[in-house]
């Protein structure tokens, strides 16, 4: 497609608008559609047609407007009324409500800090557009960037704004993505690919999920620009089968996009080739791990090998390989419509732009949240969030997932970036962020990561195959309440061999759990060691080990 | 120079280390000079005594009766030696453990035997649902790794201690040696 | 074939000099020189997948400890293969090996010519301080020469290499995860009912420890493993 033709969409999907004055958006995305939003969106169709509003007042199916713990979530637009709990019963009642005054009883005020606080980048689509239609997203200014990219830049200018943006890597160890770019763009081969890692893992995690299945045109945008950039014609999105609305939503959109010539040959009038193609994962969490990820595509069984060769050398069959996780490619094609220095104004000296985070565990606002970087953990959790729920008292936050670590009370003023994070013994990870409150008991939390680590471990390298199964039994039996002081430093020996000697990273960071929560927590694993007793009175310790 | 007060004892094992010990031959009688047999299934002690200076510990700990014997062992002795390879890993006695006790006595008094007897439960010490080595239940001074460890490994370390030395086992025997 | 002299750098291990191709690793290049670094997943003739963690050597200027057998040498390298931390690292590598698994070396047909067993008496392993796990696991003896035990497997893979890599029938591999895994036949069939195993022999010849044997040879003779370098060379000036 040419870009007249692209910017005759925007301007066709704009009339369509105009032309329906009111909207009913319901979320279709995995958390609101598990509170029945499918149902709510078939009964205000139903009550719309009722109405004789079906040409005036369309129901449209949107991605993720974030609140999901207020689920399901209907948004009567153009005015931004948002309604929380959502059940289909309502349906008359809100429709009616449309030429009058909003329903009270079911508002969610669009003043909490929650929305607020707030900056849209990767999710400034995400429950706006639906994300079936193509349409919709260039409406939306998508592929904007790309055709910039296409038509008005060099691959070297396209990795330069990249760079300025300051983009850090969202999967986790946050590498520049510039720098990796130009490493993939360097090297010399006839065949190069982009590769989109999908296979977001760690529990309490769902923020590339959300994105997938809210504005998937989005990331393949991000990969189309970056394989330009690279000089790739190949890509793969490696998408974790657990995700089936995610799957559905990408394979129409990359449909969407072929149709319309942003896939495959000659995209944008240009002799620009690239084109994409799933691949599922079976549910390991290893293969987030990119040389796993690789064998994985590849169709062998999905094991790290050791690094160098970074994939960015030799990677998918052996070919220089970029890959970045979906929340970075879906940082990109903003990066290029509004330029690099633009994004780079945003965030901290180190950590420039947003960043978007799943908040779970006890908060009051439990969902899906893009802030800028630098933003304070007291800010994310007590205002964005809305604080701990039930009254009770903060105890620590796990960031990073399993990777991650536990952040007591005291860092609570720190900036969330990638360096804070490390320094306090987390890290910043994909996203996740786990409150846990005075209810919780760390050594029962610390215990429950390391058997996730345990049971995911590919099983490749002894230490973390042998030795997150030996952390497990040495945590089970403090949490026991059966075990020693030897048996405390026999664990504490163990996190620094795993995580000295492990292969990949999974092995390397699995004792990060432990460590910070006996960094912070000491006084907790000894009550359970010394006086057979769990603070949090929530491990059950046997009677015989009392006496 | 007083003597050293030494004791043997045998817990779940085969008795192939009292045997390596005994193997020592003549070189028991420069040991002799130096050393006084306080307890040792091979004389006839009955009661575990005080002040030992050191053991040397046969077996794994298998039945409560192991449990009970190598505790007043541990109290009343200063250096205690695991000797052999069921002592220091468990062995072949621990090759139960990837089995239930039950099932590992139904095998024993019930499927094996061609004149059926009851399973003893009386006066035989119960077993414990997991063999351990001795340093899983107290604290072990030396480990003499082998099944069983050489006369000579064990003169070498029997040497070393009346010397008062901690005696350096690396390259001198192996499990399974 | 390329006539320009192969690319050598000069690099120091353990305060020795050693000059080794440029193609050639940390590990290939110390034990050219005679200085010693223990591994157990590695096997000359083979290929390399750095899984065993033995090797791990500390380089001058990073703070990661690198695998010998999968890192090149540099110019200017300094490496370090033995110190306090390499060796407390190795041994407890070594102790995690012997809890995973039922390694009763007393009653093992490799007792004497065991990779594991005489790397733990280099280290000085006189006992294992993590407790035993004692795992339920199979024999098949359903082939009719050899049987393989996996009570005694490490997971070195090498018998899933040399199987494909040498042999080329690939009726090893891997199934499971973390401390479930575990090596199989074909698609866990029976080895005896393997489609595509040749009855070769690789397999038991690199078995590191007493997981593969030969049947009929209790205290099994000293495995043969000078043929792989031999067929990896062969191959190599055929190309």
């Amino acid at each position: 497609m040419t870009p007249e033709q692209l910017s005759q969409i925007g301007a066709d999907e704009a009339a369509a608008r105009a032309s329906a004055p009111q909207r009913l958006y319901v979320c279709m995305a995995a958390g609101c559609i598990s509170s029945s939003s499918d149902a709510v969106k078939k009964s205000l169709e139903a009550a719309v047609a009722e109405r004789g509003l079906k040409g005036t007042c369309p129901v449209t199916g949107v991605g993720c407007m974030g609140l999901c713990s207020r689920g399901p979530l209907v948004s009567a637009e153009p005015a931004g009324i948002l309604y929380q709990d959502v059940s289909p019963g309502d349906a008359g009642e809100i429709v009616q409500s449309l030429s009058g005054e909003p329903v009270a009883r079911l508002q969610c005020s669009r003043d909490l800090p929650f929305f607020k606080r707030q900056v849209g980048v990767v999710l400034e689509n995400s429950g706006r557009i639906d994300p079936e239609r193509l349409e919709d997203y260039v409406a939306a200014q998508g592929y904007e960037g790309l055709v910039q990219a296409l038509t008005e830049m060099s691959p070297a200018e396209v990795i330069e704004q990249v760079s300025r943006s300051g983009l850090r890597g969202r999967g986790g160890a946050g590498y520049p993505t510039g720098l990796k770019w130009s490493t993939v763009a360097k090297a010399q081969a006839a065949t190069k690919y982009v590769v989109c890692n999908a296979d977001e893992g760690d529990p309490g995690a769902f923020m590339d999920r959300s994105v997938l299945e809210s504005d998937p045109q989005r990331v393949l945008e991000g990969m189309i620009i970056a394989g330009y950039a690279v000089g790739a014609s190949r890509g793969y999105i490696y998408v974790r089968a657990e995700y089936p609305l995610a799957i559905t939503r990408l394979n129409v959109a990359i449909r969407q996009a072929k149709h319309h010539g942003l896939l495959g040959t000659q995209i944008a009038n240009t002799e620009f080739a690239f084109d994409i193609e799933l691949r599922l994962g079976a549910g390991a969490f290893v293969c987030g791990e990119e040389t796993a990820l690789i064998a994985s595509i590849e169709g062998g069984r999905g094991t790290p090998r050791p690094r160098p060769p970074y994939p960015a050398q030799a990677g998918l069959y052996g070919a220089p390989t970029l890959i970045n996780n979906v929340e970075t490619f879906a940082n990109i094609p903003a990066i290029i419509r509004k330029g690099g220095d633009w994004y780079a104004a945003m965030g901290t000296a180190r950590s420039k732009g947003t960043k978007v985070f799943a908040l779970t565990g006890k908060i009051n606002c439990t969902g899906l949240i893009e802030v800028p970087m630098g933003m304070s953990l007291r800010e994310i959790i007590f205002e964005v969030g809305g604080g701990v729920p039930e009254g009770r008292k903060f105890k620590a936050v796990q960031t990073g997932g399993p990777s991650g670590g536990c952040i007591p009370e005291q860092f609570l003023d720190m900036p969330v970036d990638y360096d804070s994070l490390a320094q306090a013994g987390s890290i910043m990870g994909s996203g996740g962020m786990i409150v846990m409150d005075d209810s919780s008991c760390m050594v029962d939390v610390a215990k429950y990561f390391m058997e996730f680590c345990m049971s995911e471990s590919c099983g490749k390298c002894i230490p973390c195959r042998a030795g997150t199964a030996q952390m497990y039994d040495l945590l089970a039996k403090i949490s026991e309440g059966r075990a020693g002081m030897g048996d405390l430093e026999m664990l504490e020996n163990l996190c620094d061999m795993v995580k000295n000697t492990s292969l990949c990273g999974l092995g390397q960071s699995a004792p990060n759990p432990v460590l910070s929560t006996l960094r912070y927590f000491r006084d907790e694993y000894l009550a359970h060691i010394q006086e057979k007793r769990c603070p949090a009175g929530v491990c059950a310790i046997k009677q015989e080990a009392n006496a | 120079m007083s003597k050293v007060r030494l004791a043997t004892v045998w817990l779940d094992g085969c008795s192939g280390c009292h045997m390596s010990f005994l193997d020592m031959d003549e070189r028991l009688l420069d040991l002799a000079g130096r050393i006084e047999l306080v307890y040792s299934p091979l004389v006839d002690y009955k009661e575990y005594p005080e002040n030992v200076d050191v053991v040397l510990v046969e077996g794994s700990i298998s039945s409560e009766e192991d449990l009970h014997k190598i505790k007043k062992i541990r109290e009343r002795s200063k250096i205690l030696v695991s000797l052999g390879d069921c002592a220091v890993t468990g062995n072949v006695p621990a090759m139960r453990n990837a089995f239930k006790t039950g099932d590992v006595l139904r095998r024993v008094y019930v499927e094996n035997v061609s004149v059926p007897s009851p399973t003893p439960n009386q006066v035989v010490p119960a077993l414990l649902p997991r063999v351990c080595p001795v340093h899983e239940v107290v604290p072990v001074d030396v480990f003499v790794p082998g099944c069983p460890p050489s006369a000579d490994t064990i003169f070498f370390t029997l040497t070393e201690l009346v010397e008062g030395r901690r005696p350096d086992l690396t390259g001198r025997t192996r499990f399974g040696a | 074939m390329n006539p320009a002299a192969p690319d050598v750098k000069t690099l120091r291990i353990d305060g020795v000099d050693v000059s080794a191709r440029a193609d050639q690793t940390v590990l290939e290049a110390a034990r050219e020189k005679g200085l010693s670094i223990p591994t157990l997943c590695h096997l000359d003739g083979l290929s390399d997948v750095g899984a065993c963690r033995l090797c791990l050597v500390e380089v001058k200027g990073t703070s990661k400890l690198m695998p010998a057998c999968v890192t090149r040498v540099e110019e200017g390298m300094e490496v370090t293969t033995q110190s306090d931390r390499l060796l407390k690292y190795r041994r407890m590598i070594l102790e995690l090996l012997f809890a995973e698994r039922n390694h009763v070396c007393s009653v093992c047909v490799a007792n004497g010519h065991c990779d594991l067993q005489w790397l733990g008496q280099a280290h000085g392993l006189t006992h294992v301080q993590f407790p035993y796990r004692y795992p339920k696991l199979s024999v098949d003896a359903s082939h009719m020469r050899f049987a393989v035990d996996h009570n005694r497997c490490i997971l070195c893979t090498r018998c899933v290499r040399v199987c494909d890599e040498v042999e080329g029938a690939h009726t090893w591999d891997v199934m499971g995860r973390g401390i479930e895994s575990s090596v199989i036949t074909d698609l866990q069939q029976p080895w005896g009912e393997s489609d595509t195993c040749t009855s070769c022999g690789k397999c038991v010849q690199v078995c590191p420890t007493g997981a593969l044997f030969e049947k009929g040879r209790a205290r099994s003779v000293v495995k043969d493993r000078d043929f792989l370098p031999y067929l990896a060379m062969m191959r190599e000036g055929k190309r």
